[in-house]
């Protein structure tokens, strides 16, 4: 039966959105569409992630496509009354961009106008737990079109033409590595898809197999048929139970259509998949280990060659890419190489999918051609700094990455000049920085997250990178020497060239580009006892400069440690009765008590801070009205 | 699955479900939706035209709403915006007459090249 909805509802059903609430939005919809009689015209849907997840829980109209943000319950009345009913939009839930003027169209928004969505054409668009929805949008036709018309050589062709190159981190080209695995001999072979996500703030790969599930299964079954394979596994990690449940839902419903399992359009071609369940491990992403936790063994890398495309799974040839890899197979061979080759730049075709983080307005995730700047992503998709702050720097590739200084905010953002900067693609994650964050202590707490989940196998990475974390402690905390940057340089270098896996070969990635770019900061924590961007704790102090307090006792009231105390002596610092003008100033609420303090000035004791029990909250300096407390 | 025919039969029918969604449409239905519109019975003509959308099976149209109060039209008021064409306003519609509408202008169109 034609089932046609005039006006379709969409509610973000992604991690982002369940955290924020919007399953009780979806029953609010539901609820209140068939109160109002609209069963028959208006269609609520759930989808995977819409990108903007720190605008969630968020809804979509279309056919207009009216974006509405952070929806609770109780608005849904009244966008059922005055949108659906209507035709009015509620414009206290429509997007406000930064010149704050209402935008009423998702395709109007600045963070998704910029966007080129070709991995996550269809999140945030269909329904993941439907996979009509998947083939209405030509899913599958991919996947017939290779098994009835294509030779296996000719799918790998098509991929190597296209200049595709994995996502997972090290972009190596997928289709040679296609060609590596169907030549290999051995039998069985094996197609494995790579959905660990380590790197902490990625969630690409999780948005994916949450919005779009199918995408990956395709590409999966077509991969399987270009190697000679006729079984893959999807490892994910356990921290993702709703990928997990959309993907085995995913499953079931291709094996029902018969686009799993045996003799798939006919061809005789067999593929199936299963799920298996990751550890959680930083280290499980890296495909030796991978291939270990699989096959139940402890998740430790072991030396390459030989390859996993030569000795993989249970020794056989086994093929690996990561998710996002994955889903970009079934447009390429839909629209053709040539279309793929001419997105993107000279060595980096496509798109990329980066999880904006950090000081900046809009976080979530954006899709944008290979060879977009730095400047671009941050300010016109991600919508700039909050505050008007400054851009210090960005960190891609996560904890195995580098930092992107100011200078170079036009670097185009594609593997090869990312490599250059001493940074990398890595997986996506880009964490923007403002002048607010200490590079040394951003560095450490990158290499204390790789110490962690080094897996100890090898020297270099166990003990090196605690050497490493133990001198960037204690530049921190004002107990740096001479030398320590030098140290930090050789050791860096050496555990790059020895580590076994690429765990331990980037760990040092973060302390060699910080100290590349801002060198003059660690320096003026070592030599100056300095944090010049004023984080870490111990290398200041906050002080009532006593010529501008006027003893009205706020910050004392304020302080959590009761660090703030009457002084013993009497300083007499302050000479003639205060002018009002400066209470004047204050904000109306405190003007009484202020001016009574004034008054009673003169009787009290000079405050101090007492050093040993402040905790460098910060509070005191925010209470003060007269400024009268520094931090030094 | 048996065939590339079969998926595109599967295709073809849930095309109609996600429709609103992504598809490039043909021919807007916008019914005036305002107080006075809601009086002289524009629901009934939208009904009327989302009925015959189905009936006729047709996928690549969209019917949306706007509320504002035609001063010179009389209601119930349903324009129809056609890409690459002026737009076209219907005033005074009665259920009867959005069902005539939707076949003159896709129907009898889809007959006319031939589809
Ligand atoms: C420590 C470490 C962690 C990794 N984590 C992941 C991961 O979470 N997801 C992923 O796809 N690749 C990860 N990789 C890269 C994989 O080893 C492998 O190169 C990748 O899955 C290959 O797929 P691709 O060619 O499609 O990128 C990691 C590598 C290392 C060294
Ligand atoms: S709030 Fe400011 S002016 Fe008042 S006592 Fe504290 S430091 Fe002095
Ligand atoms: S920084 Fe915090 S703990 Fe220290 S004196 Fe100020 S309010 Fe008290
Ligand atoms: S989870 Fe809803 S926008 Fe990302």
């Amino acid at each position: 039966m034609n089932s046609f909805y005039r006006a379709h509802v969409l509610v973000c059903a992604g991690a982002g959105c369940v955290s924020s609430g919007c399953k009780a939005v979806e029953q609010a919809l539901w609820a209140e569409v068939s109160q109002q009689g609209l069963d028959e015209e208006v269609k609520v849907i759930q989808t995977g992630c819409v990108g903007s997840c720190d605008q969630g829980p968020v809804v979509v109209v279309y056919p207009e496509g009216t974006f509405y943000r952070k929806v609770r319950p109780e608005d849904v009345p009244e966008i059922v009354e005055e949108h659906l009913l209507k035709g009015r939009p509620v414009e206290r839930l429509l997007y406000k961009d930064e010149s704050s003027e209402l935008v009423v169209s998702l395709e109007d928004i600045g963070f998704f106008k910029r966007q080129r969505k070709i991995v996550l054409r269809n999140c945030g668009v269909i329904n993941p737990e439907d996979i009509t929805e998947y083939i209405a949008r030509d899913g599958y036709e991919a996947l017939g079109r290779v098994l009835t018309e294509m030779a296996p050589e000719d799918v790998i062709d098509i991929v190597k033409r296209s200049g595709l190159r994995g996502r997972g981190g090290a972009g190596f080209p997928t289709g040679v590595k296609w060609g590596f695995t169907a030549k290999a001999t051995g039998s069985p072979k094996y197609v494995v898809c790579n959905a660990d996500e380590g790197d902490p703030g990625a969630f690409m790969d999780r948005s994916v197999l949450e919005g779009d599930p199918h995408s990956v299964i395709e590409a999966m079954a077509i991969a399987g048929y270009a190697v000679g394979s006729n079984q893959g596994y999807i490892y994910v990690r356990a921290e993702y139970p709703l990928a997990i449940e959309r993907l085995s839902i995913a499953i079931k419903q291709a094996r029902e259509y018969g686009l799993l399992g045996k003799n798939i359009f006919s061809t005789g071609f067999d593929f199936d998949l299963e799920i298996r369940m990751g550890a959680g491990a930083f280290v499980c992403g890296e495909e030796t280990a991978l291939i270990a936790s699989i096959e139940g063994r402890r998740g430790m890398p072991h030396p390459k060659p030989p390859f996993p495309a030569n000795e993989g799974l249970w020794g056989k040839p086994t093929l690996i890419n990561n998710v996002e890899t994955y889903a970009n197979i079934p447009p390429i061979i839909l629209n053709g190489p040539e279309w793929f080759a001419g997105i993107g730049t000279e060595k980096s075709k496509g798109t990329k999918v980066f999880a904006l983080a950090g000081k900046i307005n809009n976080t979530g995730l954006v899709e944008v051609p290979m060879g977009t700047t730095l400047r671009e992503i941050i300010y016109e998709v991600g919508g700039g700094i909050p505050g008007g702050r400054k851009f210090k720097a960005a960190q891609t590739g996560g904890p195995s990455g580098g930092c992107i200084p100011a200078e170079h905010l036009d670097v185009p953002m594609e593997y090869d000049s990312l490599v250059k900067l001493g940074a990398m693609m890595g997986s996506g994650g880009l964490i923007v920085m403002d002048d607010h964050t200490c590079m040394v202590d951003m560095a450490r707490f990158f290499l204390q997250f790789t110490q962690d989940e080094s897996c100890g196998k090898c020297t270099p990475c166990r003990e090196g990178t605690k050497v490493m974390l133990d001198i960037l402690t204690r530049i921190t905390e004002g107990k740096g020497q001479e030398g320590d940057i030098e140290l930090l340089e050789d050791l860096g270098k050496t555990i790059k060239n020895t580590a076994l896996c690429g765990l331990g070969q980037t760990a040092p990635n973060p302390v060699l580009s910080t100290i590349r770019y801002f060198r003059n900061e660690y320096e003026a924590h070592i030599r100056e006892r300095r944090c010049p961007a004023g984080v870490c704790q111990a290398l200041f102090k906050y002080e009532i400069v006593q010529d501008k307090c006027r003893r009205c006792g706020l910050c004392q009231k304020a302080c959590p440690a009761g660090a703030i105390e009457e002084s013993v002596e009497e300083l007499d610092l302050i000479g003639e009765e205060p002018a009002m003008a400066g209470a004047a100033e204050a904000g109306a609420g405190v003007r009484a008590g202020v001016a009574t303090a004034v008054a009673t000035r003169s009787k009290r004791k000079p405050l101090v801070i007492n050093q040993d029990k402040c905790l460098k909250c910060g509070v005191c300096m925010r209470e003060c009205r007269f400024q009268a407390i520094a931090r030094v | 699955m048996k065939s590339i025919g079969e998926l595109e039969r599967i295709r073809r029918e849930a095309m109609t479900g996600i429709g609103p969604r992504v598809a490039r449409t043909r021919v807007t239905f916008v019914v005036h939706m305002g107080t006075d519109g809601l009086a002289a019975g524009a629901r009934d003509v939208m009904m009327a035209i989302l009925d015959e959308l189905r009936r006729q099976g047709l996928t690549d149209c969209l019917v949306t709403q706007t509320d504002v109060t035609g001063l010179h039209a009389k209601p119930p008021v349903v324009d129809l915006l056609i890409p690459g064409h002026a737009s076209l306003t219907y005033t005074r519609v009665t259920p009867e007459d959005a069902r005539r509408i939707v076949v003159r202008h896709l129907v009898a169109a889809r007959a006319a090249v031939g589809q």
